[in-house]
């Protein structure tokens, strides 16, 4: 081997093994700097018989290429490492964590009733809300339950000391809409209606939707369709349904509906019928040219059916810890 | 009202299993809450005689008494009482079990052998009656087991009735749903009348005629005092949750329960001059039966007597002429009394009988009679004497009557939505006793006097659905057109913005309307508190006029169970008395306290402040599309603290309140951390601007920054207006990137930094345009607010 194979050898080896650019740049002048090795064989061409000049040029020449490249190349491999190594000191552990504000929840009685709205807007029911501090003829006497009539003893009202009452249901939110907007008329009325109860199955304050549909032969066979469908889908699965006669001042005829339980006890979940004559007649639409079904359910009762909630009472006890289940 | 079905089926003429019955009365209308079974707790007791009782030799309350079954005699030692010779009673033989599970062994009381045990009602599981040992009618079968005799083999139901079917508070009446509802026609069972035997009559004047349309009376003279209500009825009685107490009482009850018709017995001899029927007089006074003493006023209807008031008229007798065991002369009265008579009198009283059950839903009003006859018929032969004529006193004109209801077939099947044969609807009409007569295509139909509830065509029409079952009916679709919604931007759903705020970390609650009197007082004491005549309690008295008040106990309740950050937000009314009505409003509030971030290993936490929930609300108002037309002011709320309070105006409008919770507050609510609270009418931020595209400058924009020393006294809002007003339209942008008080700045006096972001559409602006906007704001900020700049 020549003396300058031989020297770009030990060249390449030192290159080899430098660790950081400082070294690198060392082992570069010790050989192709001013002072450096090969520099100095280049610079001692001269003194070379002129017919071997040439090729000992090529030699020295190919060989500094050949350095360049290697120095070249460790460079790309220290700072490879380099940013390798920064990195390995910069490691996160991406199990912690996120940072920034959390969302809180919705209440389930909300999220109940907005599943509600869904389903009956499909079924262009609009929604009308009204006063919950309502006078006795929109909440009693409109909707055929005249002074003295037992179902009012049935509503546990509270009144106020004006003489004015908190609702007992959303009823008279139909009574003001159809007043207003005659027939045909087809919308829900959900909101907060008040009875002066309370215990296990009763608070003195709940959640309500009542829904109406008047217009031209409408009949109880389309009433007990738009349940049918409502539970189902409310339920998201196919729920038996029964239908039982009730009574309702503003009803007639009346029925209640009971869907049956995965124990198979038949649960009340809904009343329902065909709006009372005098009802319509109290709002101004013809009975004889109109007929119109209504129904009424209660929200909370249908979130603890759907939540498996036992107690009504915790709606409104707002532990966070309840309402925090309901993402 | 509960009845048991051993009785039901001596009405009705087909055979029912019990559950079945139950699930046809419920899906019927008539709603069976529960199902009772009635059993015989005890094993191989009988009835037994004692033929011979003489005292305890050696013990001195103790009797020794040879019992009779009929087919051996046994000596039985016993404490009861009422023990003595001919009396027929329960007796369990050795080896026969009680209800407790104890079984009869020999034993020897004080020297003498007893071969089983002589039992009470109580002991045979039957009712609570520890007076002694249970007795039976001298015609009771020796040997026969109780069991059998008493039939204790029975199902009782509680059906919760409907206010309009008055009708089926009586065993005549389920028996009558019950076969309708089989498809059976109901035979009415005619009760003989029973001729007069004696002359005796009582005196019966009516002065409330519309009250009282009917009043049937009846005297029955020497009735034994001797005579024991047999067990049947006591059974009866006791199933239907009624206690027997002296066969002239047991008797009105049972045909009370029987027919639905309430009686009641006076004894004659204490009756004075003759009844009347009248309005109470004010001040007047009567003790009851059960010792009440009741205030009369004239909307109260009274049977009186020359002495004065002698019962409540259709809801419970008075004392003074109360029959006893001892009375042997008794006045019967079967009375039809009209439902708005009686109705809400009982419970003006505190009361609720059987009797004003049944008036105020109204009674047959062609029922009276039967009833007196059938109650004369059970007193004469369970208690003997002689029965005086029937007295009848009445005013037809004010009976309900049976009028004609005219029903329409197309009308029944369009409210049905389905078609029916005219011989079905024919059928189900005479199913429940109605008299039907057609008329071309439709029919006039006559209701029988029970059935005084039905009145109008859709009465009949639910009739016959339930007959037909509303389950059998069909399931049929609407039809109409399709329509289209506007898909509106003008305003936005509700939900849009309680959302946002859901986004933002605030969980929602649902508190109560009323709440305490003193909360709301403390929140808005400048306002007339809207107080609930009859609320549930204290804590629940008044409407709320703000939502603070619940967000408030709500934090409590919930620090207390080891919370310390809590952002809640509740969507209701708040109810505001104003000079004449109450206004009620829509909100949207929120209450926020602690740190405001969740413990994080990733954060520098620090508690909530004023601006944290400013943005959150702001960013509710980045809804309207328009941020000039919110502003915040300065101003003082009772419930919050003076300087960390704004009234919130839309278009100058105020719509709601944020600030911190006034320390006083935060104090008696033992809050530790300070306390934000907001409150927003929803409505003002639902209406909306549609966007609408601006083009935007493509030449570079000029950022120059100012700081600003400042009177504390002006605001930020006042200078950024102030540099808008002067800028024109080159100024795109203000920012404010610090505020700054303290060293190197006089006290009093603030140094506020902006960032000023300078663009023009048309052209990129020089230095020297730059510079002559900047100098014109700052000579005006310098003029204007005293405002010194920092170099």
């Amino acid at each position: 081997m020549s003396s300058v194979a031989e020297l770009l050898k030990q060249a390449q080896n030192e290159v080899a093994i430098t660790a950081d650019p400082h070294e690198l740049d060392d082992v570069r002048v010790k050989y192709l700097g001013k002072k450096g090795s090969i520099t100095s064989l280049l610079k001692s061409l001269g003194k070379l018989p002129a017919n071997k000049r040439a090729q000992a040029g090529k030699e020295i020449n190919t060989a500094k290429d050949s350095l360049i490249e290697s120095i070249q190349a460790q460079q790309l491999k220290i700072s490879a490492n380099e940013i390798a190594n920064k990195l390995a000191l910069n490691k996160i552990d991406i199990t912690l964590s996120g940072r920034g504000p959390d969302s809180g929840n919705l209440h389930p009685i909300t999220q109940t009733l907005r599943r509600i709205k869904k389903i009956f807007a499909l079924a262009n029911f609009e929604v009308r809300i009204g006063p919950e501090i309502e006078d006795d003829y929109h909440n009693f006497t409109a909707l055929n339950i005249p002074e003295d009539h037992p179902a009012r003893a049935m509503h546990d009202t509270f009144y106020l000391n004006s003489g004015s009452l908190l609702r007992t249901h959303t009823s008279p939110v139909q009574i003001r809409a159809m007043q207003k907007e005659g027939a045909p008329i087809r919308l829900i009325a959900p909101g907060r209606v008040y009875r002066c109860d309370s215990d296990l199955t009763h608070t003195p304050m709940f959640t309500q939707v009542e829904g109406l549909a008047v217009g031209d032969n409408v009949s109880f066979a389309n009433l007990k369709f738009i349940l049918y469908e409502f539970v189902s889908h409310f339920f998201e699965r196919e729920v038996e349904l029964r239908f039982r006669p009730a009574y309702f001042p503003f009803t007639e005829p009346s029925a209640e509906v009971d869907i049956r339980s995965d124990s198979g006890d038949w649960l009340e979940i809904l009343g329902c019928g065909m709006v009372h004559p005098n009802v319509l007649r109290n709002v101004g639409i013809d009975p004889e040219k109109y007929t119109g079904y209504a129904f009424g359910m209660g929200v909370d009762r249908l979130a603890m059916l759907r939540y498996g909630v036992d107690d009504l009472r915790i709606f409104f006890e707002n532990d966070l810890r309840f309402i925090e289940q309901f993402s | 009202m509960r009845i048991n079905l051993e009785w039901l089926r001596e009405w009705i003429s087909f055979d029912f299993e019990p559950y079945e019955l139950a699930h046809q009365l419920t899906i019927g209308g008539l709603e069976v809450g529960s199902i009772e079974t009635i059993s015989c707790h005890s094993k191989g007791v009988l009835i037994a005689k004692i033929i011979d009782c003489r005292p305890h030799p050696n013990a001195d309350r103790l009797n020794i008494c040879q019992v009779d079954t009929g087919s051996s005699v046994h000596s039985v030692v016993c404490g009861a009482q009422n023990a003595q010779k001919n009396m027929l009673t329960a007796y369990a033989p050795l080896g026969s079990i009680l209800p407790d599970g104890r079984t009869i062994e020999p034993v020897n009381l004080r020297g003498e052998e007893s071969e089983g045990m002589l039992c009470s009602s109580a002991e045979l599981g039957l009712i609570e009656d520890h007076s002694g040992l249970v007795e039976f009618e001298e015609n009771a079968p020796l040997g026969a087991f109780i069991k059998d005799y008493l039939k204790l083999d029975d199902v009782a139901l509680d059906l919760e009735l409907t206010p309009n079917r008055g009708d089926c508070f009586s065993v005549i009446g389920i028996a009558r749903e019950a076969s309708a509802l089989n498809g059976k026609s109901f035979k009415e069972s005619s009760v003989k009348a029973v001729s007069a035997q004696i002359t005796d009559s009582f005196d019966v004047s009516i002065k409330a005629k519309k009250a009282c349309p009917r009043f049937v009376g009846r005297v029955i003279k020497g009735i034994s005092t001797n005579a024991i209500t047999p067990s049947w009825m006591r059974e009866r009685l006791r199933r239907s949750g009624v206690r027997a107490i002296n066969p002239i009482v047991d008797i009105t009850n049972y045909v009370m329960l029987e027919l639905g018709q309430p009686l009641h017995g006076y004894d004659l001899g204490k009756l004075s001059g003759s009844i009347s029927v009248r309005d109470a007089m004010d001040s007047e006074e009567l003790i009851l039966i059960d010792n009440n003493k009741v205030e009369l006023d004239p909307s109260v209807l009274v049977i009186a007597d020359n002495s004065g008031p002698i019962g409540l008229a259709g809801i419970m007798g008075g004392k003074s002429t109360a029959v006893e065991s001892t009375t042997t002369d008794v006045f019967l009265e079967a009375a039809f009394f009209s439902p708005t008579s009686i109705m809400g009198r009982a419970r003006k009283f505190g009361l609720h009988t059987e009797a004003s059950l049944r008036f105020e839903r109204g009674v047959d009003p062609e029922q009276q009679l039967r009833a007196i006859e059938r109650a004369t018929q059970l007193l004469l032969e369970i208690s003997g004497g002689n029965a005086g004529p029937v007295t009848i006193s009445e005013n037809k004109a004010y009976l309900p009557s049976s009028h004609s209801i005219s029903l329409r077939h197309k009308r029944l099947e369009s409210i049905l939505g389905l078609s029916l044969e005219p011989d079905v609807i024919e059928t189900s009409l005479k199913l429940l006793q109605m008299k039907v007569q057609k008329k071309d295509k439709d029919w006039l139909v006559i209701p029988p006097s029970f059935r005084f509830d039905l009145a109008i065509e859709e009465d009949l029409i639910e009739e016959i659905g339930r007959i037909i079952g509303y389950d059998n009916l069909p399931v049929t679709p609407e039809i109409g057109p399709l329509q289209l919604d506007t898909a509106t931007e003008e305003y936005i759903n509700e939900d849009c913005v309680v959302d946002r705020l859901v986004d933002r970390g605030y969980s929602e609650i649902i508190s109560y309307s009323f709440i305490d009197k003193h909360l709301e007082e403390k929140i808005n004491p400048n306002c007339r508190s809207i107080d609930l005549a009859n609320p549930l309690s204290k804590e629940l008295s008044v409407m709320r006029g703000s939502l603070w008040p619940g967000l408030l106990t709500t934090a409590k309740k919930n620090l207390s169970r080891q919370r310390s950050r809590i952002r809640i937000f509740e969507v209701g009314t708040q109810f505001l008395q104003e000079s004449k009505e109450v206004k009620e409003t829509r909100v949207i509030a929120g209450l926020a306290l602690g740190q405001i971030w969740p413990e994080h290993w990733g954060n520098d936490n620090r508690d909530i402040d004023f601006f944290d929930m400013k943005a959150d609300l702001e960013a509710l108002f980045k809804f309207k599309n328009n941020k000039n037309s919110i502003a915040f002011a300065l101003a003082e709320h009772p419930a919050l603290t003076l300087g960390k309070t704004a009234r919130i105006l839309n278009y100058d409008k105020e719509i709601g309140w944020i600030g911190e919770l006034h320390p006083e507050l935060q104090q008696s609510m033992d809050f530790k951390s300070s306390t934000m609270l907001f409150s927003l009418e929803i409505e003002s931020l639902l209406f909306r601007e549609v966007s609408s595209f601006q083009a935007y400058s493509k030449y570079p924009s000029v950022r120059r920054d100012l700081a600003l020393v400042l009177d504390e006294e002006v605001s930020s809002e006042q200078i950024t207006s102030s540099i808008r007003d002067i800028s024109g339209n080159q100024l795109r942008e203000i920012k404010i990137f610090d505020v700054y008080r303290g060293k190197g700045i006089e006290s009093s006096r603030k140094s506020l930094a902006l960032g000023l972001i300078l663009q023009d559409t048309s052209r990129t602006l020089t230095d020297k345009d730059v510079d002559e906007i900047i100098r014109s704001i700052t000579s005006h900020l310098e003029r204007t607010f005293r405002a010194t700049i920092r170099k």
